[in-house]
């Protein structure tokens, strides 16, 4: 499936989506989550396409306010419309996104093959952010978000989230 | 309403997984252990966000001031349309997990078909559900395995929500006036094509799990004609409980 990596956005609407972070990862910002598919002003109104990340997802709610206020504050009034099709990827989470991740303490999602090998195999595949090990194991396919799995290091045994890759 | 059909179609699916959640998020807090626990409300959060998708869908077709909320919580028990299964009670925890993978596997393959659906919405919402579903079979899977293949007394259990839970299977293929309309419009998924790659997955897990399939010949039916078990009602008095005493109370 080819994917849309480059979603239109209005490069002076950038400085503003910057602002706006993921509620549960607030290092990430949408841009680095690639939540944002589309971004555009017509006639001084901003219009947004935001896709989930999980159906479920709490965090889609509040991002939608946040980036209503962020525009609000400008002055700009922002109308935002939920999109689920293409369905959301970790692929589109930004290589900066899975840096700053990392560095938050979440281990960024590994690619697909990977990502299997360790959610059902046990395959020592993904890093413990504190340590670096890979000497790591599942604790539980669910973490403390539906985007995330519970692992724990066997080398320092730091417990850490690990975001699974979704495609 | 000009798409009866359509929506009655959509409440068929949608209903499964609203009345499915509710039975998890009664566990929430009460899980057997604190990842188990979690699991299941991260299953049932997912299945809360897919409903939705569809239920936003469904009140934009009924048109007027209806809006998705009022589609979920206030309806008459005859109204709702989901499986006789996924109302059944979390009797304990074999029963919840064998009531999850039943009905896990049936979801994805719905889903799978789903996403060649004519109509775009409900092939938008199935594609971004079958991420979700095939991870929640992942779970509920392992769970049969891991208990049917534990120790005396697990075993013991699963056999008995196994042997409980299997006459709810049956209905899980059975076409509704809607079902037909839709799938002779290319929109609606013919469930009833899925029954034999749905009972020869599950007898595979179930024997691989030592767990005997019953041999049954009757099965429970209603629920998609709206005629639900008697546990319905006391799972919608909760559900509707806030909406119902305090109208159009939001958090």
């Amino acid at each position: 499936m080819t994917v849309d990596l480059a979603p239109h956005i209005d490069k002076h609407l950038l400085p503003v989506l910057r602002k706006v972070s993921d509620p549960e990862i607030p290092v990430l910002t949408v841009l680095d989550l690639g939540v944002i598919r589309e971004a555009v002003e017509e006639n001084g109104k901003v219009y947004i396409k935001l896709t989930p990340t999980y159906s479920g997802c709490p965090a889609m709610d509040v991002i939608g306010d946040d980036l209503k206020a962020a525009f609000k504050a400008i002055g700009k009034e922002a109308e935002i419309d939920l999109v689920l099709s293409p369905a959301w990827s970790t692929d589109w989470i930004s290589e900066e996104g899975k840096r700053k991740m990392e560095a938050y303490g979440i281990a960024p999602p590994l690619e697909e093959s990977a990502d299997k090998a360790a959610l059902l195999g046990n395959k020592k595949l993904v890093k413990c952010t504190n340590c670096g090990s890979t000497n790591t194991r599942l604790v539980s396919q669910f973490g403390s978000t539906a985007c995330k799995a519970l692992f724990q290091c066997n080398d320092c045994e730091e417990p850490f989230d690990y975001f699974k890759c979704l495609k | 309403m000009k798409n009866e059909d359509l929506y009655q179609y959509i409440l068929g699916i949608a209903d499964n997984s609203l009345i499915l959640g509710q039975r998890l998020g009664e566990l929430c807090g009460h899980g057997p252990t604190l990842e188990t626990d979690i699991a299941l409300t991260n299953i049932a959060l997912d299945l809360f966000g897919q409903t939705r998708s569809y239920y936003q869908y469904a009140a934009k077709l009924a048109g007027g001031v209806k809006t998705e909320d009022d589609v979920a919580m206030l309806r008459e028990e005859r109204e709702y349309r989901n499986v006789l299964l996924v109302e059944q009670p979390n009797t304990d925890f074999a029963f919840v997990i064998v009531r999850q993978y039943l009905f896990d596997e049936f979801h994805l393959l719905l889903m799978q078909e789903l996403q060649n659906s004519k109509d775009e919405m409900l092939a938008a919402i199935a594609k971004k559900g079958i991420k979700e579903v095939s991870y929640h079979r992942r779970f509920s899977g392992d769970w049969v395995k891991r208990l049917g293949d534990g120790t005396a007394e697990s075993n013991e259990r699963m056999q008995q929500a196994v042997d409980d839970l299997w006459r709810y299977t049956d209905e899980l293929f059975h076409l509704t006036k809607a079902d037909r309309e839709m799938i002779g419009q290319g929109i609606g998924v013919d469930v009833s094509q899925l029954r034999d790659t749905y009972y020869n997955t599950v007898t595979e897990l179930l024997q691989e799990a030592t767990l005997t399939v019953p041999e049954q010949e009757y099965f429970q039916k209603g629920g998609k004609e709206g005629i639900h078990s008697e546990h319905m009602g006391y799972l919608l008095t909760e559900l509707q409980y806030m909406q119902r005493s305090y109208p159009n109370m939001n958090w």
